[in-house]
């Protein structure tokens, strides 16, 4: 309603209630484990595909940190994304193993053919440590192996376009 | 004089036992072991280039340009992480480090603005390093990515921040968790994308309390004052000390000009000042703008009646005015019939001009101070238990306390800088119990979490300590061999407080307090190696405010935490001047240093000074003052600097009294409430004309120093001497000095103090005597001022002032960050974009109940008065307790507060009122017999009043 003051002005009320409330309660079972707020944060990504600007107020109050501790914690990790995802992920491994044996080719097939594309992401690893099968990558969160464009298109062809 | 550039010594003094010997460049230095090589350097004269280090931050490591070689070591370390060890052989300035240093430079250029003289300090660490390290030019060119077109953030009032200016050494954000405790500042992204955040939002909606050590850390000018982008860089400073709070912040007032066109360009927390160590908050650091207000009155003014038209006349004519009209009034109603307050907002030796002048000059003792509505009982409290009416402490103790108890105080808002101190070493590990209403930020807030919350109902204080105490003694966790030493009456109050009547499950009902977290509390606080009170208005501004203060001190006795660091009994005060002001005499029944009128030894030294004889009667206080007013025998009052028509409780008793009295003169900054009622107006002197000192709450003497001359053309104690003489009794001193000298010469406990020791020491706790020549930081060690300590049994007396059918609420007022008391002064400055208004808080159960939802216009009245005020539901209410702040006088939080008063004392019961709370409506606005429009349209003033 009002700033209370440069004491720390309160947090806008969350947009979304149900949403908070879960995300409350993620953070309240894990406030006890160690160093609470990765696994926390891992959750929240787990169970509802990204860390929302929202859930950021909600987690520091659990934790009882500031709003800008948890918000440096969470940019500091692209694996805590912080927009929705799309329907389908692609994440190809770009080390130097996998790069040897013609990651870059399928790298720049995948990212060529979705790009623009709301239904198919591609993004980047950095060794998903099957070196000896490279390139390597997830498809939805599984592992592929020995990816080439070809295999590539033939492991997604039920996907949208 | 020029700017002060205090020395950098890169990272924070280490004390250990053990030393270490090194040689930097030649020179050998001998430092505490673990002192890092980059301060060793700083000590022997060597300055070692950094960006990412500050003396007030720990080491970083970051900036890598502090690199270093060391003789028979590998690689070039940073100088800032590596602490000394015996023996080494250090070289700061070899071809391998320049040319590592140039590297890093041209690095960091690469993504800099290069217009330095564009920039809006002129002068920056990070420009000195460039021109240091002797980078010409950058190879890498400007093209590349980078963060120049970044946007500025101007929504902070005081401050911007240039992203495209900052080079991510994080000092800012270490800052603001290092030092402030308040964490609003991270790093957000990674790599490159790296920038400083506050939190994701703008400065001014984030969690940021604007209390400038973000800015004070920049190297660059990524952060700098507003006042500085628009005046440009200082050119002179001036070393003096804050009027806000009672914590007495050392600043150095940066300016530019002399003379009558001096101009104010900031305000610089100094890091030689014992009270704040280099660190400030929102009100010192940047509040100082009323100082230069339009509504600043600067000529002195009379008028025959409160009714007419103010008349601007010369001083001349305003003192002849004062004077002849007190006079006239004393021929036809007696010595007695006039009186004069003192203000806790003025300088030592303007207080004692004040008093001297009404015991001199008027011939009475009807002399009193804002204090009475605050700390009062504090000394009357504490003088009766140990002997000194002070704090026990200085603030550094804090550092080697286990066990805060805080007791009615909110630091965070009213404290600021203390705040951080403690904050500070509750992060270490120390614990906190806050006994408070409401659930204030040191019960929780980001990486303090308080061991217990005792939420204490309003009024019940004495149930809630001897509950403590009772705990303490039933259990057997009172330390004996301490009582047995130092105490008296010992066994009569072990019996006292060993009945089952003052046990917690006794006064649960009474205090709120769970009799099990009560009793936790108790164990915690008594079993600490160090256990520290410290305390506010809410213990002192009760009906038993100093029963209160005396089983404070009761608690600390039978626990043995008094006379070392870590311990003790620590009044946090609300006015920059409190302690002092009471130190000079300015009670009714006391002389300066708290010696009785009573004692004719002590009137014979004033006697003897000032040729004239001192009534051994008490004189009047200020509520006496008012009833006699209105009961006619009370006719002429001088009042310095406090706007007690909005400070003082129960306004209607206030108005009418003032309306009673033939002579009433107004010394202010502005035209402030009282001054409604004033005959005659002398213009007052801002801080930054005053030439003098404060005693902040840990008794430390701080030096006033004149940034520029009396804007008014006279200083505030030369116009109590020319009323003085103007009434026939001459009073001069050629310089402030002369009156601390006098001071001195009479006052033992102020013995070795002057002008020239403080300014050569810096700043001096009273006592200050032969015994003490530098001062004494902690009182009692080995034995009480008064000898042996005075246990006294606090029998709890619940206050009159109860909640009933018709009022079922208990009202309690406070302060809040950016606002200070009557608000005469923050008002007048951007603060006022924190805290537009006061509003009500109320909880959640309260506010339903009663149809309230957040931001509702109330109707808050009591059985003396009604206001009206914006309802905030918060859940940080108890049940049952409501509560307001009183910085705006459209808000009139005192038309509702009653006259119950301190038994003692008579400070005011401000702390609990009865009320009712309803949706305003039309209706209720006409019974309380005022549109709130029309109540705002004077622009009120009231310069200084009560101190919270």
């Amino acid at each position: 309603m009002r700033q209370r003051g440069p004491s720390p002005a309160p947090a806008p009320a969350p947009a979304d209630p149900e949403r908070a409330a879960s995300v409350r309660s993620i953070a309240e079972e894990l406030s006890g484990v160690r160093g609470p707020l990765l696994p926390i944060l891992h959750e929240v990504v787990e169970t509802h595909g990204f860390v929302h600007d929202d859930d950021v107020p909600v987690i520091a109050e659990v934790l009882n940190l500031s709003r800008a501790d948890v918000l440096g914690v969470v940019s500091f990790y692209h694996d805590f994304r912080r927009t929705p995802p799309a329907a389908h992920r692609v994440a190809l491994c770009r080390a130097e193993a996998c790069q040897a044996r013609g990651a870059e080719a399928t790298y720049a097939s995948a990212a060529d053919r979705w790009a623009g594309s709301t239904e198919v992401e591609v993004g980047e690893v950095f060794c998903l440590g099957n070196c000896a099968l490279g390139p390597s990558g997830t498809l939805d969160g599984t592992l592929h192996a020995r990816l080439t464009p070809d295999r590539l298109d033939a492991l997604t062809e039920e996907w949208a376009r | 004089m020029t700017i002060i550039d205090d020395t950098d010594y890169g990272t924070p003094r280490v004390s250990s036992d053990e030393t270490a010997t090194v040689t930097i460049d030649g020179r050998e230095v001998t430092v505490p072991a673990g002192t890092s090589v980059m301060r060793a350097a700083a000590e022997a004269g060597i300055q070692v280039p950094k960006l990412c280090a500050t003396d007030s931050l720990k080491a970083f490591g970051s900036c890598r340009l502090c690199l270093v070689e060391v003789e028979g070591g590998k690689g070039t370390p940073a100088s800032c992480t590596t602490p000394c060890a015996d023996g080494m052989v250090v070289s700061t300035q070899t071809e391998q480090v320049k040319d590592l240093r140039r590297n890093v430079m041209e690095l960091y250029l690469s993504d800099h603005p290069t217009d330095c003289d564009g920039c809006a300090r002129g002068n920056c660490e990070m420009q000195r390093l460039a021109q240091e390290t002797g980078v010409a030019e950058v190879r890498y060119g400007l093209d590349g990515a980078n963060h120049l077109a970044d946007t500025t953030d101007h929504t902070n009032p005081y401050f911007d921040y240039d992203p495209a200016a900052c080079i991510v050494c994080s000092r800012c954000v270490r800052a603001c968790s290092e030092t402030q405790g308040t964490f609003a500042l991270t790093v957000e992204g990674r790599g490159f994308d790296s920038r400083i955040s506050p939190g994701g939002t703008d400065f001014l909606s984030s969690e940021c309390v604007s209390c400038g050590a973000c800015v004070q850390a920049c190297p660059t000018d990524a952060l700098t004052e507003r006042s500085v982008v628009q005046l440009g860089m200082p050119t002179r400073s001036v070393v003096t000390t804050c009027a806000y709070c009672g914590v007495g912040c050392s600043f150095k007032a940066e300016v530019q000009g002399s003379g009558d066109d001096t101009r104010v360009v900031r305000m610089t927390p100094w890091k030689d000042g014992g009270a704040n160590e280099g660190h400030s908050c929102v009100k010192g650091r940047f509040a100082y703008g009323y100082a230069s207000h339009d509504d600043r009155q600067m000529e002195p003014m009379v008028r025959d009646t409160i009714d007419d038209e103010w008349r601007v006349v010369s001083w001349d004519e305003a003192i002849a005015r004062v004077a002849e009209g007190f006079r006239a009034i004393q021929e036809k109603h007696g010595v007695g019939s006039i009186g004069g307050i003192s203000s806790s907002r003025c300088t030592n030796e303007e207080v004692y001009v004040v008093q001297k002048m009404v015991r001199a000059a008027f011939g009475n003792n009807n002399v009193d101070t804002c204090a009475r509505v605050c700390h009062s009982p504090t000394g009357y409290g504490l003088n009766h238990a140990f002997g000194t009416s002070a704090g026990t402490q200085d603030f550094r103790s804090v550092e080697q306390c286990d066990v805060m108890l805080l007791i009615g105080a909110n630091p965070t808002d009213a404290h600021p800088v203390f705040a951080s101190r403690m904050k500070k070493r509750l992060r270490q590990g120390a614990q906190i119990i806050v006994a408070d209403p409401r659930r204030i930020d040191l019960v929780r807030s980001p990486h303090v979490e308080a061991a217990f919350h005792l939420p204490v109902r309003p009024g019940t204080n004495v149930a809630f300590v001897n509950a403590m105490a009772h705990v303490i003694v039933t259990e057997g966790l009172h330390d004996e061999a301490f009582l047995r030493e130092r105490c008296e009456d010992v066994d009569g109050y072990l019996g006292f407080i060993a009945q089952p009547e003052h046990s917690p499950e006794a006064m649960e009902e009474e205090t709120g307090i769970p009799a099990a977290d009560l009793r936790s509390a108790a164990r915690l606080y008594a079993t600490a190696p160090n256990a520290g009170i410290y305390y506010g208005l809410g213990v002192t501004e009760h009906s038993q405010g100093s029963t209160m203060v005396m089983g404070m001190a009761n608690l600390a006795m039978l626990t043995g935490n008094l006379g070392r660091e870590g311990v003790g009994v620590n009044p946090l005060r609300g006015q920059n001047n409190v302690q002092g002001s009471c130190d000079m005499g300015s009670f009714p029944h006391e002389l300066p240093g708290y010696r009785h009128v009573s004692r004719a030894d002590v009137r014979e030294i004033y006697e003897s000074l000032w040729g004239v004889t001192i009534q051994p009667e008490p004189g009047l206080r200020i509520p006496n003052m008012f009833d006699s007013a209105i009961g006619g025998s009370f006719l002429g009052l001088y009042v310095q600097g406090e706007d007690i028509a909005q400070s003082d409780p129960n306004t209607q008793h206030v108005e009418a009294a003032l309306r009673s009295m033939e002579l009433v003169v107004v010394q202010d900054l502005f035209l402030n409430e009282t001054a409604r009622f004033a005959h005659v107006f002398l213009p007052g002197t801002s801080f930054l004309e005053k030439d003098g000192t404060f005693t902040n709450a840990e008794r430390r003497i701080n030096r006033v120093r004149p940034v520029m001359p009396s804007r008014v053309g006279r200083d505030e104690w030369e116009v109590v001497c020319d009323i003085a003489t103007a009434m026939g009794y001459p009073m001069s001193y050629g310089s402030p000095a002369e009156i601390m000298d006098e001071i001195a010469s009479t006052t033992p406990t102020f013995a070795g103090v002057s002008f020239s020791r403080l300014d050569a020491e810096g700043s001096m706790q009273w006592p200050v005597t032969d015994a003490a020549p530098h001062g004494t930081p902690t009182m009692h060690v080995g034995s009480f001022v008064r000898g042996l300590g005075q246990l006294t049994t606090t029998v709890y007396v619940p206050t009159t002032e109860r909640s009933n059918r018709k009022y079922p609420l208990v009202l309690t007022t406070g302060r809040i960050l950016s606002q200070y008391n009557v608000g005469a002064q923050t008002r007048r400055t951007p603060n006022s974009t924190w805290h537009p208004e006061d509003v009500l808080e109320i909880h959640p159960a309260d506010a339903e109940l009663r149809g309230i939802t957040d931001g509702d216009v109330v109707e808050l009245s009591s059985r003396v008065g009604a206001t009206r005020l914006t309802a905030l539901v918060s859940e940080r209410m108890p049940a049952g307790v409501v509560y307001t702040t009183f910085h705006h006088p459209v808000t009139g939080a005192n038309v509702v507060t009653t006259e119950n008063s301190d038994w003692a004392t008579n400070c005011p019961e401000y702390k609990v009122t009865a009320v009712q709370v309803t949706v305003a409506t039309e209706a209720t606005r006409a019974a309380a017999g005022e549109a709130p429009e029309a109540s705002s349209a004077p622009m009120p003033a009231g310069a200084m009043a009560r101190h919270r």
